[in-house]
C-alpha cells in the first residue's frame, strides 16, 4: 500500500472538514469506550490477565524461533503447509503461487490487516482475481475503493446512510423501491449477495489473531462468521500471519482472548472464534483440501531485541486507537498507511522507515490513554518517543524545531541566562498584554493563537517576585529581632 | 506523615524542607500558582525554599527527541534540587518528568544516574504531596462558585493524581464541583504539540471547552497551567463566561484574584510577603 503518512497535516485537514468522517468519529469515540469500560469493571481479575497476557508474548518472544520451528512441524504434520515470507513482495508470490496452482478463479477473503500490509488486493486483481471481502465493514470499503481506516471496524468512517448509497450504486439487481434505511436491512442484502460468492470461491483466505506452536492451529475471532464460511467452503484455505501471532500453547492463546475482545469491543468474547488445524481430515464433514501458512516478517524480526520489541506483544484489539483522542478527531486514513492510531505511530516508522512515517510518532500529545488501555501493556508513549528521538537524531526533524530547540537549550542549562532572558521577554508581553489580560493575536505563535487567546503574562517572574518577598521577610526578621 | 516510598529519613523535630520547582510556565505567566504553592506548602508545615538555579525540566527537548539538550537541562536541575527532603512541583507533567523520565535519561550516565532516581523518588505533584505525603486532610479556603475540574494528562497517569486535588477541594467553603464527564480525556494542549498540529489541538480543545460548558460549571479548575492555558485560551475566544484557575490557587485561597486571561494582575501584595 502507497504511504501518504508524509502528508499527515494536509490529511488531518481534510478530515477535520469532513463532516460525514466528523459525525461518524463522534459516535465510534463514545461506543467503544463506554462498552470496554464495562466488561472492564465486570472483570475484577482484569489487570492480572493483562499482566499474564503480557508475560506469555515476552516469553514467546524471546523464544520465537523455537516456537516458530515447532508451530512449523506441528502444521506440517497436520497436512499443512508453511510458507516463510520475507517481505511483503515474497508474501504475495506465494499467494500468486497457490492460486495458479489450484486454477483458481474467485479469491473469498476475511478481514485481515496483514493482507492490506502487502497490498494483497490489488496483486490478485492485477493477475484476473475476482477477489470478494467477506467482513461487511470489508466489502463496503472494497466498494467503495477504500482501506480500512480502523483494524477492527474497517468501515468506522463510514455512515450508514453512505452505504445505502455504495449497495445501490454495486448492486444492480437492487429493485430501487427497497428500503436500506435500517443496519438489519443492510446487513441483509450484504448477506444475500455474499453467500454465493463462498460457494463460488476456490480460495479462501484469512488472517490469524493466533497461531499456536504445539498444536499448529491458527485461530480467528470474529462477530459475522463470515471468517468460517471462507475457510471451510472454498477448496484452497490460506492463512496469512505475521510472525508475531505465535503463541506456545492452547492455553496461553486462551488466556490472551479473555482480554481481546473486552479491550475490542467490550465483548467478553466474540461471536465466533475458530480454531482450525491443517485441512480437512478424512473423517470431516466438511473444510478445505489444502491449508496453507504464510509466515510474514516484512521488518519483525529487525525490531526483536530493540526498543521496539514491546511493539510485537500488539493483537490488534484497536483499543489504543479507540481512545486516543488525536485519532478521534482525524480518523484513520489521515495516518496514510495501513495502521492507524498510537498503534500505527509506532508500527508505521517501524516498517516503512522514519523518513515516511515521522509525523506519525509527533502526532501524539503523549496523554498515555493508549498505554492505560492496552491489553498487552505496550509503552506506547514512550516507543513514540523514541521514534522522535531517531528522527532528530537522523537530522529529519523540521529545521526550525532544531534551532528554537537550540536557543532555548543554550538559554536553559544557564540559570543567569534564562533569568535575564526569561524576565524581558515576560517585562515584554506583560507590558503589551497588561490592559487586556489576554492577546488575540501574537507574532510566531499563530499556530496558538488561530484558534485561541494567550493569557498574558503577569509581567515580572514568580523568581523576581520571590527575591523581592524573600528581602521583604528579611528585613522584617532583622525589626523583630531589633524590637527584642 | 512521611511518604513510605521516599528514601528520605526526615527527622521529627526537624522542618521539612521542601524545594519548590515552580516550572517554567508558572514562573513566566502566572506567579500567583507558585505564591499559591509556597502558601499551602507553608501551611503543611514545610520550609519552602526556591532554588535560584531552576529553569525547565526539560520535556520540550526530550519530547522532541533532543535528548541533549534535554540532559543538559535535566543536569541542571538535579544540581539544582540536592539537598532537599522533597521537591514539589504545582504540575503534574513536570513532576512526571521527573520522576520518571529524567532517570531514564541517565539510567547508562556513571555519575548522574544514581541522583536522578533519587530525585524522582523525592519529587511530587503539589496536591499529591499534601495529601499523599504530608497528609493533609483538606483544605481551608472560600470560594463561591461551581467548579468542574480537568484531570491532566501525566498527573493522572503517570502519577496517580486524581481523588488528592477533590479532596483538599471538599474543605473550600461555598465551593461545589460538577464532574465533568470527559475529564480524564486530553485537552489537546501536549505541550509542542499544540503549536505542531494546531487544528487536531484546536479540536480537542474545543470538544473539551463545549463538554466544560456542558456542566454548568461557572470555573474550571486543572493542576498543569499548560492545559489551563490551552482551555482558558479557548474559552476566553468562544466568548464562554467560564473563569480558569489553578487548583493551587482556590485551594490557598486566591480565588479573588483575577482569573487566567483576565486583566488587572498585580503581584505587589506578593512582594511583600503580606499574603502569608
Amino acid at each position: 500500500m502507497q504511504s501518504t503518512s508524509k502528508n499527515f497535516k494536509a490529511n488531518s485537514t481534510k478530515a477535520l472538514a469532513d463532516p460525514n468522517l466528523q459525525q461518524a468519529l463522534g459516535k465510534m469515540k463514545v461506543g467503544f469506550v463506554e462498552k470496554r469500560a464495562k466488561a472492564r469493571a465486570a472483570l475484577p481479575e482484569f489487570d492480572a490477565l493483562r499482566d499474564q497476557a503480557r508475560d506469555i508474548k515476552n516469553h514467546t518472544l524471546a523464544n520465537i524461533d523455537y516456537y516458530l520451528e515447532t508451530y512449523e512441524a506441528a502444521v506440517q504434520k497436520s497436512g499443512g503447509v508453511v510458507h516463510w515470507a520475507r517481505d511483503a513482495a515474497e508474501a504475495r508470490q506465494v499467494v500468486l503461487d497457490i492460486c495458479a496452482e489450484e486454477k483458481a478463479k474467485s479469491v473469498t477473503k476475511g478481514k485481515s490487516m496483514v493482507s492490506e500490509e502487502i497490498a494483497l488486493n490489488a496483486a490478485l486483481e492485477a493477475a484476473g482475481y475476482e477477489v470478494v471481502e467477506t467482513d461487511l465493514g470489508e466489502y463496503i470499503i472494497q466498494i467503495r475503493g477504500e482501506a480500512p481506516s480502523h483494524i477492527i471496524a474497517p468501515a468506522v468512517h463510514v455512515l450508514k446512510e453512505q452505504v445505502a448509497d455504495d449497495f445501490r450504486k454495486k448492486h444492480l439487481h437492487l429493485d430501487p423501491k427497497r428500503s436500506l434505511m435500517e443496519r438489519k436491512e443492510l446487513i441483509s442484502e450484504a448477506r444475500g449477495v455474499l453467500r454465493q460468492k463462498y460457494l463460488d470461491s476456490d480460495v479462501g483466505i484469512t488472517g490469524a489473531n493466533f497461531l499456536i506452536a504445539e498444536t499448529g492451529t491458527s485461530v480467528i475471532v470474529t462477530n459475522e462468521g463470515n471468517g468460517d464460511l471462507t475457510q471451510t467452503l472454498p477448496r484452497v484455505h490460506i492463512v496469512i500471519a505475521s510472525m508475531e501471532k505465535i503463541v506456545p500453547t492452547l492455553d496461553d492463546a486462551s488466556a490472551i482472548l479473555r482480554v481481546l475482545a473486552r479491550s475490542a469491543t467490550g465483548q467478553e468474547f466474540s461471536a465466533y472464534t475458530t480454531f482450525s488445524t491443517g485441512p480437512k481430515k478424512a473423517a470431516d464433514p466438511d473444510g478445505p483440501e489444502a491449508y496453507h501458512v504464510i509466515l510474514l516478517d516484512n521488518g519483525r524480526t529487525e525490531m526483536l531485541g530493540t526498543e521496539f520489541e514491546d511493539m510485537l506483544r500488539c493483537i490488534r484489539c484497536g483499543a489504543c486507537m479507540n481512545h486516543c483522542p488525536v485519532y478521534g478527531s482525524v480518523g484513520g486514513h489521515a495516518y496514510g498507511w495501513v495502521y492507524p492510531g498510537p498503534m500505527g505511530a509506532v508500527l508505521t516508522p517501524s516498517f516503512i522507515g522514519v523518513a515516511e512515517g515521522g509525523h506519525l510518532p509527533n502526532a501524539s500529545t503523549f496523554c498515555g490513554r493508549c498505554q492505560d488501555v492496552c491489553p498487552m501493556r505496550i509503552p506506547l508513549p514512550k516507543m513514540m518517543r523514541a521514534y522522535r528521538r531517531k528522527e532528530f537524531e537522523a537530522g529529519l526533524a523540521p529545521p526550525a524545531a532544531r534551532f528554537g530547540l537550540d536557543i532555548w537549550g543554550f538559554v536553559a542549562k544557564r540559570p543567569s541566562l534564562y533569568r535575564l532572558a526569561t524576565r524581558m521577554a515576560i517585562g515584554l508581553m506583560g507590558w503589551r498584554g497588561r490592559k487586556e489580560g489576554r492577546f488575540k493575536s501574537l507574532p510566531l505563535a499563530s499556530g496558538w493563537t488561530d484558534h485561541r487567546d494567550m493569557a498574558a503574562p503577569a509581567g515580572k517572574t514568580f523568581q523576581d517576585m520571590w527575591d523581592k518577598r524573600q528581602g521583604a521577610r528579611s528585613a522584617k526578621d532583622l525589626e523583630r529581632e531589633a524590637a527584642r | 506523615m512521611v511518604d513510605k516510598n521516599s528514601p528520605t529519613i526526615v527527622s521529627e523535630n526537624k522542618p521539612i524542607t521542601v524545594g519548590l520547582f515552580v516550572t517554567c510556565l508558572v514562573d513566566l505567566f502566572r506567579p500567583r500558582i507558585g505564591f499559591a504553592a509556597v502558601e499551602l506548602l507553608e501551611r503543611a508545615g514545610c520550609q519552602v525554599a526556591v532554588p535560584k538555579a531552576q529553569t525547565c525540566c526539560g520535556q520540550p527537548a526530550y519530547n522532541s527527541g533532543d535528548n541533549a539538550h534535554a540532559r543538559a537541562v535535566a543536569a541542571n536541575l538535579i544540581d539544582a534540587f540536592d539537598g532537599f527532603d522533597y521537591v514539589v512541583a504545582p504540575s503534574g507533567s513536570c513532576a512526571g518528568m521527573i520522576r520518571e523520565h529524567i532517570p531514564e535519561l541517565f539510567a547508562d550516565d556513571p555519575i548522574l544516574a544514581d541522583k536522578a532516581v533519587a530525585l524522582g523518588r523525592k519529587t511530587h505533584e503539589l496536591t499529591s504531596f499534601l495529601v499523599d505525603v504530608m497528609g493533609m486532610p483538606t483544605a481551608v479556603a472560600a470560594y463561591q462558585g461551581t467548579v468542574t475540574y480537568h484531570d491532566s494528562c501525566s498527573g493522572l497517569r503517570e502519577l496517580g493524581v486524581k481523588d488528592q486535588p477533590r479532596r483538599l477541594l471538599k474543605g473550600v467553603d461555598g465551593l461545589t464541583l460538577t464532574e465533568l464527564p470527559s475529564s480524564e480525556v486530553c485537552c489537546g494542549f501536549g505541550g509542542t504539540f499544540c503549536v505542531k498540529y494546531p487544528e487536531i489541538s484546536n479540536k480537542m480543545v474545543s470538544e473539551k471547552t463545549s463538554a466544560i460548558a456542558d456542566t454548568g460549571a461557572d470555573t474550571l479548575l486543572a493542576g498543569d497551567l499548560g492545559c489551563l492555558l490551552n482551555m482558558a485560551g479557548k474559552m476566553s475566544r468562544e466568548g464562554r463566561p467560564i473563569r480558569a484557575f489553578h487548583v493551587a490557587e482556590i485551594l490557598a485561597g486566591m480565588g479573588d484574584g483575577p482569573a487566567i486571561g483576565e486583566a488587572g494582575e498585580d503581584l505587589s501584595a506578593f512582594a511583600d510577603g503580606q499574603e502569608g
